[in-house]
């Protein structure tokens, strides 16, 4: 029998890079305090990873093996050094906001992660389609950590377009005495993040008990089926 | 003085870098289970930081300011960390094997340990000269130490409680460390 293949959506939950395996969670956590600083963060991780994918697709059969993991980190370096320098140019309140988490992604265990685990092994198009799965699950998940903090902390949400500073909604729902000013300091990002992992680990236990559940039904069934023809 | 101590102060208990940095989390999520390999993690973090930082400060006032080279500090930095590590592994693998054998993959992974890195940077970033690098090296790590070795306290206990199946391992965890960083946020008015 085939395996059923988990739909986009079900594998962003299912292997959210960030969920399952808390990979990268530093940026998430720190970052995470409003809608402006979550999406710039999103991007820059989702280019940085894109481009380090596809650069060390390239270079993989050229690659010595032993020295690969300082490679990467050079490879990495350079395109997060570079994505620094951009920002600080054209959108130098972002880059005030992010502060050191810019210069951090270099860190990002999710970047070094994929080079390692999927571009070092494979060609450029599957590195390309795996480094889009691992952003949208990155984005995934520093998005809905931004949107329930920024939503407690200051009652409502607001999102700036970052070249030009223009506000593009700002909605506002809580008045502000009813706010809770916590959720836009650490113990909010922790305490917001481990309830959603939680979430996550309890959707995963239930899919995996249901397909075990599944599984044993074949199972009995074929067995029922081969008692019959005997 | 008077402002070492105070930078000192600040860099463990108050500016606490996983608490209210977020740095560090891989092994502060990964090594902190028992008590032992949290105290082994924390020495070795302490001497990567304190070495790394103060090669990478010579390195950028030595070579880097003189030549211009000044946007190249973030992969200068990790590539002396990324050996700095190396050469710690090597060491402790000779000298220490028990600790070694404990840490297994999280040693190599302190490359990798945005700690290590920040503390780098922060240096340079906020121009301090050789004695506030130290302080601010060591209040750093010392914090770090303090923080894993509290946490892995709980986390023994933790393991014998039997919380809602979603909620085994790092989610409690997580909000474990969201308690801690209430109550530390409770030090801020210390200086």
């Amino acid at each position: 029998m085939e395996e059923k293949k988990p739909s986009f959506l079900q594998s962003l939950i299912l292997e959210n890079p960030v969920f399952s395996l808390y990979l990268g969670i530093c940026s998430i956590l720190g970052v995470s305090t409003s809608l402006d600083n979550a999406v710039g963060m999103a991007a820059l991780v989702f280019l940085v990873l894109l481009f380090s994918n596809i650069v060390v697709s390239l270079i993989r059969k050229i690659t010595p093996g032993e020295i690969r993991i300082p490679v990467y980190i050079v490879i990495i370096a350079t395109l997060v050094s570079v994505a620094e320098m951009f920002i600080k140019a054209y959108m130098p309140s972002l880059y005030a906001s992010m502060g050191s988490f810019i210069s951090l992604v270099v860190v990002n265990c999710i970047i070094l992660g994929r080079a390692e685990a999927c571009a070092s092994k494979n060609d450029v198009l599957t590195s390309i389609k795996d480094a889009c799965v691992m952003g949208a699950g990155y984005f995934v998940a520093i998005f809905t950590i931004s949107v329930i903090r920024q939503f407690l902390s200051t009652g409502g949400w607001s999102f700036a377009n970052p070249l030009t500073l223009k506000t593009i909604f700002d909605i506002k729902i809580i008045p502000e005495q009813f706010t809770i000013g916590l959720f836009g300091k650490p113990v909010g990002a922790f305490v917001t993040f481990g309830l959603l992992a939680a979430l996550f680990a309890g959707y995963k236990q239930n899919h995996e008990a249901k397909l075990a559940q599944a599984a044993k039904e074949a199972k009995a069934a074929a067995a029922a089926a081969a008692k019959e023809a005997k | 003085m008077g402002d070492l101590l105070t930078l000192f102060l600040s860099t463990v208990l108050i500016d606490n870098i996983i608490l209210s940095h977020f740095l560090g989390m891989c092994p502060f999520m990964g090594v902190s289970k028992n008590r032992s390999s949290a105290l082994g993690m924390g020495f070795a973090v302490l001497f990567v930081i304190v070495g790394a930082s103060l090669l990478s400060y010579a390195l950028y006032y030595l070579a880097l300011v003189p030549l211009g080279l000044e946007y190249l500090e973030l992969i200068t930095f990790i590539l002396v960390i990324a050996c700095f590590v190396q050469f710690t592994e090597l060491f402790l693998k000779k000298f220490i094997p028990s600790l070694y054998k404990s840490l297994g993959i999280f040693l190599p992974l302190i490359t990798t340990n945005c700690a290590v890195l920040y503390v780098a940077l922060d240096n340079i970033t906020n121009s301090y000269d050789l004695a506030h690098t130290i302080v601010n090296s060591v209040g750093v790590s010392v914090g770090f130490m303090l923080i894993l070795y509290i946490f892995s306290t709980i986390r023994e206990r933790l393991d014998a409680s039997t919380p809602l199946k979603s909620f085994v391992g790092n989610p409690l965890a997580l909000i474990t460390a969201g308690l801690m960083a209430l109550a530390f946020s409770g030090l801020a008015g210390l200086i």
